[in-house]
């Protein structure tokens, strides 16, 4: 009986647990990208313990891959090593750790993942519990295949109305940090529900789970139905997740019939404005991509728009496919010429400009519209440079005016 | 005692240790860019005990254990603040840096002001007074007795957090 926090938790350790409880559970497994990987490796050596189970632990050169500089090319390095020495064979450079966890099978629904990125909350899209955690608390994971938790609150998302393209996932998520801050889920967890939620694909409910984070939320989960359970397999020996008889901390109701295109402006996620009141802001940049918003739906639309023009001379535009299967379907539709004849810049796959140190970096003074998920004071570069975070029909709308559009005029 | 270092709300991980400065795991030269942007005269000028003192959400943003290593390799005693975001919180524990949640200290204390930090108890004193903060949990006490996450879980194992849920 419980959220379904408290539900997966409970399954696990096959006793009810509830919001409040600390506990220690054993996890499927941990992942780590190439810059958190290097500290927590330092950290599992502290434990002097062998590694606890090679093949539950995940490695995913993404955030500067490949390298950019001699300092990021010595830390791929000793992750490397490390995966040699110790025999861990799942490490991938092919896309964005959130996305790649998701593809190969290691987030699952009713399962539980320990992530060494705050992002790590995107597996809750599939009913897995998963908490962004520093790299101690991976180290101590690779030691010991466990962490502990306290059960979190649940803040409970209901979800009803229609989205209209080009509204999406993104625009409801946007809103929802909007109104609820930075810090309001703040150990919580977020529970993504309601009738237009259950229409969503998987694609878009990574979007929701995965800006949970910035809400300052443990978890960010959506319930397991159909259309989760046709792209994943549940995790080994464990019941799917249901909610029953929940006790929410709070519940918060969206009509999502009723948004316009939000934008969240600088200089934090949580400044959310519905676009009309930014049209005719001239940006710079803009960045098509990342685990919040460089899967194939976000390309299609990416490709819809821009197919229709050219990017604007004076907004460079940088899309990033989030992962190496995203990128060889939207090669094959067709939809990676279009945006590449635009004049956008198609990089590989990975975390491309979002956290400031390869493939657009920002100049004192510009402006930048990101699909991303961040927009702090320096995060793509210069912290005299600005940042707005959009869905990317608002991206691709205004990449081509050179300045932010409202989408649903520039179709 | 340490002087304070005022910061304001919703101090990212970005700020405190910014994508661009953060690929190495050397704690000294995390220290050398702590702050770099949004307290640019902090890392040469701040002092062994000092204590950092900010408002809602300190911490918010990436996971990044580089921030609260280059924090602690600064020689910071404590972070005081109004809240702190929960991967931060966490992280800092883990490694042993103080961190005391504590509305009123952060509203009250100036910068550059003498304030003594009393991490096990969660209390702060300053001349704008003594201030009670939220004191540690059993679990963040256990984990600070032991100096690190890494060392309770070496040399006790889970069963010593076992105990203190």
């Amino acid at each position: 009986m419980g959220t379904l926090a408290e539900e997966i938790l409970s399954n696990r350790l096959c006793r009810s647990v509830r919001a409040g409880d600390t506990v220690v559970a054993s996890v499927d497994c941990a992942m780590a990208h190439d810059v958190t990987a290097p500290l927590a490796i330092e950290a599992f050596e502290r434990c002097e313990m062998p590694l606890h189970d090679p093949d539950r632990v995940v490695l995913v050169f993404d955030h500067v891959m490949p390298a950019a500089t001699v300092a990021a090319a010595e830390l791929h390095q000793r992750v490397r090593r490390f995966a040699t020495t110790h025999g861990v064979r799942n490490v991938f450079a092919e896309g964005i750790c959130h996305i790649v966890m998701v593809e190969k099978g290691f987030a699952r629904p009713g399962g539980i993942v320990a992530g060494a990125d705050s992002h790590s909350t995107t597996y809750g899209a599939l009913g897995c519990f998963s908490a962004g955690m520093g790299s101690t608390d991976i180290g101590v994971v690779l030691a010991t295949g466990r962490t502990w938790f306290r059960v979190p609150e649940t803040l409970r998302i209901e979800v009803s109305g229609r989205l209209e393209a080009p509204l999406s996932a993104k625009d409801v998520a946007l809103h929802v940090l909007g109104r609820v801050g930075a810090d309001g889920a703040d150990y919580m967890a977020v529970e993504w529900g309601g009738e237009t939620v259950r229409t969503m694909t998987l694609d878009e409910r990574m979007t929701l789970a995965n800006l949970s984070a910035d809400m300052g939320a443990k978890a960010g989960l959506c319930e397991v139905d159909g259309a989760v359970l046709a792209a994943a397999t549940p995790a080994d020996g464990v019941e799917i997740p249901q909610v029953r008889s929940p006790r929410y901390e709070r519940v918060l109701q969206v009509d999502a019939g009723a948004l316009e295109p939000q934008i969240a402006a600088p200089p934090a996620a949580d400044n959310v404005h519905g676009v009309s009141e930014l049209v005719g802001t001239r940006i710079d940049e803009v960045f098509i991509g990342s685990c919040t918003n460089g899967r194939l739906e976000d390309l299609e639309v990416a490709a819809r728009y821009l197919a229709r023009g050219r990017v604007h001379p004076h907004t460079r535009t940088v899309v990033v496919p989030a992962s190496r299967r995203v990128y060889v379907e939207a090669l094959r539709r067709g939809w990676i010429e279009a945006i590449v004849e635009s004049g956008a810049l198609v990089m590989n796959p990975g975390c491309g400009p979002c956290l400031g140190r390869q493939h657009g970096v920002l100049a004192p003074g510009e402006r930048a519209v990101s699909t991303s998920n961040r927009n702090y004071p320096g995060r793509m570069g210069s912290p005299d440079a600005e940042i707005y975070l959009t869905s990317p029909a608002v991206a691709a709308a205004s990449a081509l005016a050179g300045q932010i559009v409202d989408p649903r005029r520039a179709l | 005692m340490g002087r304070a270092w005022v910061l304001g709300d919703g101090v990212s991980t970005d700020m405190i240790m910014p994508g661009r400065y953060n690929l190495t795991t050397d704690p000294s030269q995390l220290a050398g860019a702590c702050l770099i942007e949004a307290r640019p005269d902090f890392a040469a000028q701040v002092r062994p005990g000092d204590v950092i003192v900010a408002g809602r959400n300190f911490g918010c943003g990436s996971s990044r254990e580089h921030a609260p290593i280059a924090i602690q390799a600064c020689g910071v005693a404590a972070v005081v603040a109004a809240s702190f975001a929960r991967i931060f919180a966490r992280n800092a524990v883990n490694i042993g840096l103080p961190v005391i949640r504590c509305a009123e200290a952060a509203a009250a204390i100036g910068d550059g002001e003498d304030v003594v930090v009393d991490a096990d108890r969660g209390v702060v004193t300053s001349a704008a007074g003594t201030f009670a903060g939220e004191p540690p949990s059993p679990l963040a006490m256990r984990i600070a007795r032991a100096g690190s996450l890494v060392a309770l879980i070496r040399d006790e194992g889970w069963a010593a957090v076992e105990e203190t849920a």
